[in-house]
């Protein structure tokens, strides 16, 4: 199969790898997919509790390479972004950018769970720790 | 040295120059039918014939009269087993096979059993081995035939096949084996390894494309099957249709010169997939050999790299041809089910890698691949979310994995 110059580009030079701490309040973790379907992808967003903006974002992704550029992408796509920006990016977006073939469209519905997932993880921190301050 | 580089000889192989020599005559001079009997050209074409048989024959141990020219082994698979199952079919309708098998033996299998045929479908054990005790209890009075591969095209794997033709014989089952990837690369002897019919392949063995044999024994027992194309009433009955006179030439040819160079060819083979083998294992923690490496073909590694999904690693070594069992590179989307059969899990799968090594590999091909190959693996390794989980220590069967 070829691959097209984006998803080439991104394999060759990933954006963002890397991980944040996970028990840092500011981030939201989201891994999506299983070792046994070949995908699983662990997307991290760290964001300004002041403004709700992501200021940072990195990836790891075990998968083929338009499930490492999808992911990668989605890193680009989330810095600068609010959270609630951040949610409605979708899988079609991904497909368009990197000119995903029909095959390879669950990569990118991978990666905007991913996103999902990061962000859900991060509200619901959010929403667990203002009772305590609250408190204090 | 040139890239990219070419290891997948499982796949195919590049035809031998001196095989491209010897067919170069049979296109444009001597182009004879080999089925013209009143003429010096198709006397001619049927001398380089019965010169090719001679030369196949030689290669297994076989008389001439037991070689029946086809399109390839996907053909001669499907010729061995219909033809049996149609010719013995008063006889029974039982057929034994296993789940490693190549498809050209599983859906001819499944196309049987939609016949009214019944297969077993023996399992293998993890190193790729079928168990011979279930072979001889699968056998029922209705049993006409067993057919096993002699050697495995993605793990290399060489089942003990002296021991299943003798298992068949015991029992009075006739033994078909498809030898595409043993012939020429280990010594095969149809008598002594009890084989009673055995596909080959001429481009596996750096033979042209489009053309393979089956032998057909003759004697203790005479095998006989039931022709699946009709026709001429060429290859005395079993085979119609003009014979490829110049794929014929190449094929005898191939197995003229495998024949002479096995023996060191295995070799240096043997020598160049070990040090490939043992410079991962030096280099990368987390490689696991897939299938036995005691009872394996010479030139055949097929690995797996745990925590690296296969198609990002071809994608990482562009220049160099392999194939992997992961489930992005196949057709149907599911990993590899010869590895599943033995057990590798899923995860495993998605992460191996079959290096087939060939006549015209050198060693400093070798030398590059394995960088190559060690390079990109470390590399998707800081990319890959369960390489740091492993490292960080975490239980895999416990993590809640949200699939799609």
């Amino acid at each position: 199969m070829a691959y097209s110059d984006k998803v080439l580009d991104h394999y060759n030079h990933p954006r963002n790898v890397g991980s944040f701490d996970k028990s840092d309040p500011s981030v939201g973790t989201g891994m999506v997919g299983a070792p046994e379907c070949g995908d699983v992808m662990k997307l991290q967003v760290k964001v300004d509790e002041a403004t709700g903006v992501i200021a940072d974002a990195k990836f790891k992704t075990f998968g083929c390479g338009s499930a490492i550029a999808s992911s990668s992408l989605a890193t680009e796509w989330l810095k600068g972004k609010t959270v609630d920006e951040a949610l409605a990016i979708k899988n079609t977006d991904i497909v368009n950018e990197l000119s995903l073939p029909p095959v390879k469209i669950h990569c990118s519905v991978l990666a905007e769970d991913a996103i999902k997932a990061a962000i859900g993880d991060y509200k619901k921190k959010q929403t667990e720790r203002k009772p305590v301050e609250a408190q204090a | 040295m040139k890239t990219p580089i070419y290891f997948d000889n499982h796949a195919t192989t590049p035809t031998d120059p001196r095989v491209v020599d010897a067919m170069l005559p049979y296109f444009t001079q001597k182009f004879g039918n080999a089925a013209s009997r009143n003429h010096s050209f198709g006397w001619e074409a049927e001398k380089a014939v019965d010169n090719a048989r001679k030369q196949i024959a030689d290669l297994i141990g076989s008389t001439t009269k037991e070689i029946v020219f086809t399109s390839g082994a996907t053909e001669s698979d499907n010729l061995a087993i219909k033809g049996v199952a149609e010719m013995y079919a008063e006889k029974g309708n039982h057929i034994i096979t296993a789940a490693t098998e190549h498809k050209a033996v599983l859906d001819t299998c499944k196309k049987l059993e939609k016949h009214g045929y019944r297969v077993t479908y023996l399992p293998v054990k993890a190193d790729g081995l079928v168990d011979l005790d279930m072979l001889r209890e699968s056998i029922t009075d209705k049993t006409i035939l067993i057919t096993l591969m002699y050697a495995n095209n993605e793990i290399g794997v060489i089942q003990p096949v002296k021991e299943i033709g003798k298992i068949a014989h015991e029992k009075g089952v006739l033994f078909h084996t498809d030898g595409v990837q043993a012939v020429g690369k280990v010594p095969v002897n149809v008598i002594q390894d009890n084989i009673d019919l055995m596909s080959m392949s001429a481009h596996k063995i750096y033979g042209p494309k489009g053309v393979g044999a089956l032998y057909v024994r003759r004697k203790s027992p005479r095998v006989q099957i039931t022709a699946q194309m009709d026709g001429g009433g060429h290859e005395r009955g079993m085979r119609s249709g003009t014979l490829n006179v110049p794929g014929i030439v190449g094929m005898g040819e191939a197995c003229g010169i495998c024949q002479q160079e096995m023996p060191e060819e295995s070799k240096r083979l043997r020598h160049l997939r070990d040090k490939l083998k043992n410079t991962f294992e030096r280099e990368l923690d987390e490689v696991f050999i897939n299938g036995s490496m005691e009872h394996r073909l010479p030139h055949n590694l097929n690995m797996s790299f745990a925590y690296v999904e296969g198609e990002s690693l071809l994608m990482g070594i562009n220049d160099v041809a392999v194939s992997s069992g992961s489930a992005c590179t196949s057709a149907t989307l599911e990993p590899s089910y010869v590895l599943k059969a033995l057990g590798v899990g899923d995860d495993l799968a998605h992460t191996s890698i079959r290096f087939g090594l060939g006549r015209f590999n050198t060693e400093e091909e070798v030398d590059y691949v394995a960088g190559r190959v060690i390079e990109v693996v470390r590399k998707l390794r800081e990319l890959s979310p369960l390489y740091e989980m492993a490292k960080e220590g975490v239980d895999f069967s416990k993590v809640q994995w949200a699939a799609e």
